[in-house]
């Protein structure tokens, strides 16, 4: 490609495509902010993507006011399950690429699958076993929920992650006397930062989006933002305040958003290596 | 095998060093043993019980997949799921593949314009599925902002139509999950050759040419992940019909996945409901078990 004819018609239409498929993926984000802060007659009577007469921040109060306490509800269910699910997935990971033993490697297989498990395939006797373990309808049993079927994933991660760091460094580290978790916390830790932030990353967007588990084994003051938002959008009651949903979209949009902005590097590799690998 | 060596003279510290990688993988094998395969069977059983509110173990044989299948919500579930399926896949792809290609003749800005691209990937389903909802609604989205902006006679109402809701599904779908297999492509892109692609326009073959011919049927490996994973997606889509249409009008945009939610936790058909669930199953291992096995034999090829 030695020709360096920037303004030649085919870079035209290269750019101009590109320009355009920009323009309709944030259309819908534009649309949604335009609209959460217009005031109700300004959606009937303006359209899509007018310009909001006057910004009014109303929409947001009382998107706030619905689904506040639900965010809260997520950030408490989605930070412990990220944690512990990432930490366990860490740990197998670990054994799984540096202790195998008879058998690991099937067992590794069995887990790859829980990456395509249809979850309407567990919910009821999960739903059944939360019951008898008294943690219907709790943070803890969802918790619990996010952490088990997150693990194929998770494990995945850092599986794969150590199965490229040389062996000999762990033996060297044996022969030396140093035991299972010191090899982990000295050794590996360290040196897992990117595979680590991959793990959240992917965990967290994961988890604070499901929306099966929300509202199979959540109910009222418990439930999920994203049940709490459907609920919101979906109730046939009253007159329809569109700013009012939409301010709630964007407040159950935008953690992961902006967790996508700042990490989106390592977003797009959780996406490809659960993605390829899986 | 060094663990038959001299037991006497291990220490206690040593023996429990031994067993440690076992004993910190045990929570999770036993998690994946009931957890994953022995829900899985606990349903394939329910799917042969009469359980309707309450589990029940009286056994009905094949009585649950024989009323799912004359039930007529779970056809229209499954021809919607085709339909909806092929036509996400389809266009994801080729607009994913159309992307990548385009961003692949070094455009300045890459990295900002792929940004864009995938940002829809990291939202909920039920986010996407409410923006959509008020996109398409009819009298004051779209709708209105084509005829606003003069096409006096634009009609957008495929939202409340029975006929054309399932398209509605595709749009959102498409939007939300091109911009990943563009990323998909992008990569695989990145690692191709680029002395072949040089030496094809040495021949004098055109750009378009190269790639149709030379570059994209190198790729095979990325389009068969693409379509496995955006299957799973189609398959496990729950979130954007909930948000999107509940799957009405009627039922006219039911997938298996609400099907599945409301007979089992709506009206009480536990039995129909896990029926549904395990051809959910059915449905993933077979797209699962063909890739899986060409994977195989592709690692074995090297």
């Amino acid at each position: 490609m030695t020709s360096r004819r920037w303004i030649s018609p085919s870079r035209i239409a290269i750019h101009g495509t590109l320009l355009l498929a920009c323009a309709l993926y944030l259309i819908p984000l534009i649309v949604m902010l335009l609209t959460s802060f217009k005031a109700p007659e300004d959606i009937r009577t303006g359209n899509l993507l007018s310009w909001p007469e006057m910004f009014t921040g109303i929409g947001w109060f009382k998107a706030w006011d619905a689904v506040g306490g639900y965010f809260w509800n997520s950030v408490k269910i989605t930070v412990p399950a990220v944690l512990i699910s990432t930490l366990l997935g860490a740990l197998n990971g670990y054994v799984l690429s540096m202790w195998r033993f008879r058998g690991s490697q099937l067992f590794f297989g069995l887990l790859l699958f829980g990456c395509f498990l249809p979850f309407q395939t567990v919910l009821l006797p999960a739903s059944f076993t939360l019951g008898k373990l008294g943690l219907a309808s709790t943070t803890t049993g969802l918790v619990l929920v996010h952490v088990v079927y997150g693990l194929a994933f998770t494990t995945l991660f850092f599986r794969n992650y150590y199965c490229s760091v040389p062996q000999a460094l762990v033996q060297a580290a044996r022969l030396d006397g140093a035991g299972f978790f010191t090899i982990f916390g000295r050794i590996l830790l360290p040196m897992s930062v990117p595979i680590i932030m991959v793990c959240l990353i992917w965990q967290f967007t994961q988890i604070w989006n499901d929306f099966l588990f929300g509202v199979v084994f959540a109910s009222g003051d418990g439930q999920p933002i994203t049940v709490a938002l459907n609920n919101l959008v979906n109730t046939s009651t009253g007159v329809k305040e569109y700013n009012v949903d939409m301010a709630a979209a964007m407040i159950a949009g935008l953690p992961t958003l902006v967790l996508y902005i700042v990490a989106g590097k390592y977003f797009l590799r959780g996406l490809t290596a659960g993605a390829v690998k899986g | 095998m060094t663990t038959l060596t001299a037991p006497l003279r291990a220490s206690p510290v040593d023996a429990l060093q031994r067993w440690l990688p076992k004993l910190v993988l045990a929570p999770s094998m036993l998690i994946v043993l009931v957890g994953f395969y022995g829900y899985i069977l606990w349903t394939f059983v329910l799917s042969f019980t009469s359980s309707s509110f309450m589990p029940s173990y009286k056994w009905v044989g094949l009585d649950q997949y024989i009323k799912l299948m004359g039930n007529d919500r779970w056809w229209v579930a499954s021809k919607n799921l085709m339909v909806f399926g092929g036509l996400f896949i389809g266009i994801s792809l080729v607009i994913g593949v159309l992307l990548a290609v385009l961003l692949d003749q070094r455009i300045r800005r890459e990295g900002f314009i792929r940004t864009i691209y995938l940002y829809p990937m990291a939202l909920s389903m039920i986010v996407t599925g409410t923006a959509w909802k008020w996109l398409l609604n009819p009298g004051l989205g779209l709708d209105k902002l084509l005829r606003d902006w003069g096409w006096e006679g634009f009609r957008f109402d495929w939202l409340v139509d029975p006929e054309r809701v399932v398209y509605c599904l595709v749009i959102a779908a498409v939007w939300q999950a091109s911009g990943f297999v563009m990323a998909l492509f992008l990569a695989g892109l990145r690692g191709v050759d680029s002395s072949i692609v040089r030496a094809a326009q040495v021949d004098g073959a055109s750009l378009p040419r190269i790639y149709l011919r030379i570059v994209l049927p190198s790729l095979r490996p990325v389009f068969f992940s693409a379509v496995m994973i955006l299957a799973h997606i189609a398959i496990k889509s729950f979130d954007l019909v909930a948000a999107m249409t509940a799957g009405g009008p009627g039922y006219a945009s039911d997938l298996p996945a609400m099907f599945m939610y409301s007979f089992t936790f709506s009206r009480g058909q536990m039995g129909m409901g896990s029926a549904s669930a395990i051809l959910m199953l059915g449905a993933i291992l077979a797209i699962l078990v063909p890739y899986l096995y060409s994977e195989l034999r592709n690692k074995r090829h090297d």
